[in-house]
């Protein structure tokens, strides 16, 4: 469950979020979705405990995280961070395992070895996320998509009650993408509680039953996606020509863009 | 140390190659360095054969088990491989495993390939907080002639000046790479240099202001085990043994901060006071070393790279491995140091690591411009 009243976080002067009241309650999958530069990654990293807030409040299961130490707050949330820079010679087996740090005691730093639960955590992340094919591999010698599901499995390795992901599909093929979702959908029909920022508006739509629009920094739309995923919603928030249908499948609503000609053309 | 891996092993959770392969060569390194022990005490202008050597070193420990035909050890062999071999062995080998874990944290915490005790400035805080201490008599009156008769207070003063050289580095380093935090690695290793050279200049100085000193202080320039023996061992294994236990409690806190300070919080790591502690480790480590030793360069820079290629970069098998691959390093840099001079004059081991080094530091250079290159894109 999260939690948050009324948030604002700043940039040195520029305000990046101004004033955000959000709550995600427990076992349900949302999109978070904005034009670039509304605040999405500034609210996850708020919510990861990277950002501290300028003021207002953020609770995650009850707990309000300025009062949670690293660990305290690792141990409640996962987060699949936007883009990342690899350290070499490190086995993406190795990477994983460090998603298990908060889990293991202050007292047993000396050199020892993580215990077998944390070595099944582990693989189980890794089988999840579809990447033990990798695991001996070097993580620095990944492409992008890889080290995507990397991420995504060393976040399962560390908890699956929150996690919070950031763009962490958008170097994903189209396949690995739908891999990926369905992988979420499955963490979330098992009690997961998910906060997803994405730029793919038709795959939040086709997965997420609640959307939350933000625009400059505040929350612009909020509500099932049935409701908000309109045209003039749209048209409002990334203030271009966009057309919505429904997907010839599932039913779910889908974004379609307008090339400017065609447009202009359309008067 | 081993052990961990070994269980990794039983249990059946493939740690994979890496662990099997850290084990093997630390089990590898300790073997050799048994080995290099016995054959550096029997080394001198006095030589003995390894079986003497042995036999002398056993009776030292009160067991006779008459490894030499059961003839008694000569006494004047058994001083010179006790008294003076073993003592000067033990602290090459421990100066040059503080070194080397120093270096690996070096880089570890401040994510730069370059940077080691040395390339930082913190030796040469180090030596420059012992010429204060020995200057100003602090150190005891005998220090000139080799540290004869030091206090206790040598490694206080050499680790104060090792933390005030780090902090100004660091300083330099931020103010240097602009806003944020974000730290060159070229930015910082030059505010090492600039620090280093100011610290030397301002040893010559102390130097040319007390004459009776000079010799004393030209070793902490051009480190060297040149008279040392168990009491200096005493005097810095406190000192080492307490920054090894930090530096070895958060092994695997190294491994969340080389992926970067965001990570590692994500990750459940209180970033800042990790960091904290680990520098203070290090400083520990280089300012206890330095202490008895003087500014010995390179080995914190070259053995921790030698072994991420080996071993990989996971800190629980390369600390250690690190530890023991450095103490082997300086052993033989000081076995040369003292033999390679005909009629027994010595060179200074500082200058045996840095004709090793240095070419090895060109070759890095040329490898962490690639290396750069391809990590570059920004943190999380």
């Amino acid at each position: 469950m999260i939690r948050v009243a009324s948030l604002r976080v700043n940039y040195g002067r520029r305000e990046a979020l101004r004033g955000v009241d959000l709550h995600v309650a427990r076992g349900e999958l949302v999109g978070l979705c904005g034009p670039n530069g509304s605040g999405k990654t500034t609210l996850i990293k708020a919510l990861a405990g990277l950002l501290s807030a300028a003021s207002g409040t953020i609770e995650i299961n009850g707990a309000d995280i300025a009062t949670l130490s690293h660990r305290e707050r690792a141990l409640r949330l996962s987060c699949v961070p936007q883009r990342t820079e690899v350290p070499a010679g490190f086995s993406v087996r190795e990477l994983v395992l460090m998603g298990r740090f908060a889990h293991t005691g202050l007292l047993t730093g000396f050199l020892s070895d993580y215990g077998p639960e944390d070595h099944a955590a582990v693989e189980a992340a890794l089988r999840d996320a579809r990447a033990d094919n990798l695991a001996e591999r070097q993580a620095a010698e990944l492409s992008g998509g890889e080290i995507q599901r990397v991420l995504l499995a060393r976040a399962l390795a560390q908890g699956r009650e929150v996690l919070l992901l950031d763009e962490a599909v958008s170097a994903l093929d189209m396949a690995r993408r739908v891999e990926a979702y369905d992988l979420l959908a499955t963490l979330n029909k098992n009690g997961g509680t998910i906060l997803s920022a994405l730029h793919d508006l038709n795959l939040a739509a086709l997965y997420c039953p609640r959307l939350v629009f933000l625009k400059a920094g505040l929350i612009a739309l909020d509500g099932p996606t049935t409701d908000i995923f309109t045209e003039s919603n749209l048209k409002d928030i990334y203030e271009t020509d966009i057309r919505v249908a429904a997907h010839p499948v599932t039913g779910a609503p889908q974004a379609h863009l307008v090339p400017g000609a065609v447009a202009a053309a359309l008067g | 140390m081993t052990t961990g891996a070994g269980e990794n092993r039983a249990s059946g959770c493939a740690n994979g190659r890496t662990g099997r392969g850290a084990s093997l060569w630390i089990a590898c390194i300790c073997a050799a360095t048994l080995a290099s022990g016995l054959i550096a005490c029997g080394l001198g202008s006095f030589p003995s054969s390894p079986a003497e050597t042995l036999n002398a070193l056993l009776q030292a420990l009160g067991l006779n088990v008459g490894l030499n035909g059961g003839q008694p050890v000569d006494p004047a062999l058994s001083v010179v491989v006790v008294d003076i071999r073993l003592a000067r062995v033990a602290l090459a080998w421990l100066t040059g495993a503080s070194l080397a874990v120093a270096g690996c944290v070096f880089q570890g915490v401040l994510r730069n390939p370059l940077a080691d005790a040395f390339t930082l400035g913190v030796s040469g805080g180090a030596a420059f907080g012992a010429s204060v201490a020995i200057l100003s008599g602090l150190a005891g009156s005998a220090a000139i002639s080799g540290l004869g008769g030091s206090t206790g207070l040598l490694p206080l003063f050499a680790l104060a000046g090792a933390l005030l050289a780090l902090a100004a580095v660091l300083a330099l380093g931020r103010a240097g790479g602009g806003l944020g935090g974000a730290m060159r690695r070229e930015t910082l290793v030059l505010a090492g240099i600039v620090v280093s050279t100011f610290l030397s200049a301002l040893i010559s100085l102390l130097k040319s202001l007390d004459e009776e000193s000079v010799a004393s202080i030209v070793f902490w320039i051009m480190g060297s085990f040149q008279g040392r023996g168990f009491e200096h061992v005493r005097l810095a294994l406190p000192y080492m043994a307490v920054g090894l236990i930090l530096v070895l409690w958060r092994a695997r806190e190294l491994d969340l901060l080389a992926l970067g300070e965001g990570q590692a919080r994500l990750l459940g790591l209180d970033a800042g006071r990790s960091r904290l502690w680990l520098l203070i480790g290090a400083s520990l480590l280089s300012g206890a070393a330095v202490a008895v030793s003087g500014v010995i360069g390179f080995v914190g820079l070259v053995v921790p790279h030698l072994l991420r290629m080996v071993i990989g970069a996971g800190h629980r098998a390369l600390l250690p491995a690190s530890a023991l691959l450095g103490g082997l390093l300086l052993l033989w840099s000081d076995v040369l140091a003292r033999s390679i001079l005909p009629g027994g004059a010595e060179l200074p081991v500082g200058v045996v690591t840095a004709l090793i080094g240095g070419p090895f530091f060109c070759l890095l250079l040329g490898r962490s411009g690639r290396m750069g290159l391809r990590a570059g894109g920004g943190g999380a």
